[in-house]
């Protein structure tokens, strides 16, 4: 297939925070003008636009694409959005590919947006319905059970401890400290994140992102637009997205499947043999501690059951061999679902282009990959850019 | 660009404004039935029967739980209705301190024990989200053997609840568990 080269020419992000004040269109305004704004370009220079948005559960609000339509600039232009669970956040600049790529448009304005906070008395309760309504709903799951039955699993399965888990806890919030639009970064230690209250064991207060409002967005263009806006585009060179079953009992959690082939996917494209050599920084989807370890391993970043080892000689730390989530990840920066995945794009964007500012890795990266991850935990999505 | 150059959108409400809740909720008086299918439907027939009931793929081989009536995998339609045992393997559990909408547990309270169960007579990893009891907190563990302890049949309804919890052989074989 006959595809065009597509990059990232500007981004934009709001803070991420517990509660905001702006409705989600303002969010989405907010960060969609900036992009706009880093880039020097205008609504007019957009030919169409991608949304990407979690549940609408969240916000009591049927139909958010259109809700947010104006707020991200999709009026009077050919706008959709994309829906992935967990994953939307790097879905949506995917979807934002498929645009540009395919040769239909040279610009696209992709926001994502999300405003957990409206949801009483907590986003959690709206995810009941996912869980199947005559098997499992009769149980009173809440979501954090899914999350302790495969942390619980992928540790038995390995020896690995929670003490050691604790660590990427400890990495992100502290990274997240550089980041100007953190929610919960913080100075923790490893006994801080034990001795944090059990929500559902193994998963303790410490190992999970907190629940956020936020917005983020990307300009993409083609590469012979991509120059007329910036002398320093960031090439998406590698997509991938893939999904495993819904019967989530009957396979087993240790690890990811569906995002080994997501990232597979991805690499054959961008033409990388050797992920774990040739991927020189990462932002692997880090809702909990251990699945930013469990999805350096699904992204072959790592050898299985071995991920935790890098974090703990270091190799992950921004002064690493191999930075994981410089940013601070969804653990330090915040969750607002989709805008989480975005602000991963974004990171490594800044960190390729040298615009990282106190976060900046050394070294000159050149290749880096953002990943996310959702939907009844059996979705995985992939972007490897280049600079 | 740098981020640190801009001044990032959005107004962080304080944790005392965070907490007020200025417009409520509405109930919308929604229900839904949902059709269970064949598959499904028959699994709950069973249930009630006390029994699990699984349905076999003849191209993969796999015997699969919940029944199917289609094959995920070999994307054909499934074949032989099969009984599985009512015992199985922890795969995974937890031990969880939270209610489905994030309110706590009472202080003291035993957790809830969540578990994968993979059932045997059915194929290897095909396990069954369910809870754990007659067993305490401290004493469950991966790969330990359990078996459904069952309500009385009167009480059964055709539910995935028929079965109360799984709890380790032993427990289970002297009846139901004391509650």
């Amino acid at each position: 297939m006959k595809r065009r080269r597509v990059a990232i020419i500007g981004a934009g992000i709001t803070k991420f925070m517990r509660r905001a004040q702006e409705t989600g269109k303002e969010l989405s305004f907010e960060a969609s003008r900036m992009a706009l704004d880093s880039c020097n370009m205008t609504l007019d220079d957009i030919q169409c636009v991608s949304l990407g948005t979690a549940p609408d559960a969240f916000d009591g609000v049927h139909m958010k694409s259109e809700y947010l339509s104006d707020g991200a600039g999709g009026w009077r232009k050919p706008y959709m959005r994309n829906f992935v669970g967990g994953g939307t956040g790097v879905f949506a600049p995917i979807h934002g590919w498929f645009h540009v790529a395919s040769g239909m448009f040279d610009t696209c304005l992709v926001v994502t947006s999300e405003k957990m906070s409206t949801c009483h008395p907590h986003p959690q309760g709206a995810f009941l319905t996912i869980f199947d309504h005559t098997t499992e709903q009769p149980l009173k799951p809440t979501l954090i059970w899914i999350f302790a039955l495969e942390m619980n699993r992928y540790m038995t399965t390995y020896g690995i401890t929670k003490e050691q888990i604790a660590l990427v806890s400890v990495q992100n919030k502290r990274n997240a400290l550089d980041h100007p639009a953190a929610q919960v970064a913080e100075e923790v230690t490893v006994e801080d994140v034990l001795n944090s209250e059990v929500l559902a064991w193994p998963v303790h207060r410490l190992d999970i992102s907190p629940a956020s409002d936020g917005a983020a967005a990307v300009i993409l263009a083609s590469e012979d637009v991509a120059y007329r806006y910036t002398d320093k585009p960031v090439w998406i060179d590698g997509v991938g997205w893939n999904l495993d079953t819904a019967y989530w009992a009957t396979r087993d959690l240790y690890y990811p499947r569906y995002l080994e082939k997501a990232a597979r996917m991805a690499y054959d494209m961008a033409g990388i043999k050797e992920p774990a050599r040739e991927i020189e920084i990462a932002e692997p989807y880090d809702p909990f501690n251990y699945k930013m370890l469990h999805h350096m391993e699904g992204l072959l970043l790592a050898p299985r059951g071995k991920a935790v080892e890098l974090v703990e000689k270091g190799v992950t730390a921004r002064t690493g061999d191999r930075p994981m989530c410089p940013s601070g990840g969804a653990l330090g920066v915040g969750n607002p679902i989709s805008a989480t995945g975005l602000m991963k794009i974004i990171e490594i964007f800044l960190q390729l282009r040298g615009e990282a500012g106190k976060r900046q890795v050394p070294g000159n990266p050149r290749c880096g990959l953002a990943q996310a991850w959702g939907d009844l935990m059996q979705v995985g999505t992939v972007v490897v850019m280049r600079a | 660009m740098e981020l640190e150059k801009y001044p990032l959108g959005g107004t962080a409400l304080s944790s005392a404004q965070a907490d007020k809740v200025l417009t409520v909720s509405m109930t919308p008086e929604m229900k839904y039935a949902w059709d269970n299918g064949p598959a499904i439907s028959r699994y709950l027939e069973e249930l009630k029967n006390g029994r699990i009931i699984a349905k076999k793929c003849n191209k993969c081989d796999r015997i699969m739980i919940p029944p199917r009536m289609f094959c995920e995998l070999c994307w054909c339609p499934t074949d032989d209705w099969m009984f599985v045992e009512d015992t199985g393997t922890v795969n995974t559990f937890s031990l969880c301190y939270v209610n489905w909408d994030a309110s706590r547990l009472p202080k003291g309270a035993k957790p809830h024990m969540p578990a994968v169960i993979e059932i045997d007579g059915a194929s290897p990893g095909m396990g069954m989200l369910h809870m754990l009891g007659g067993v305490e907190p401290e004493d469950v563990r991966i790969g330990m053997k359990v078996k459904a302890v069952w309500k009385k049949p009167q009480e059964r309804e055709g539910s995935i609840t028929d079965i109360m919890h799984f709890a380790p052989i032993e427990q289970a074989q002297k009846g139901r568990s004391k509650k």
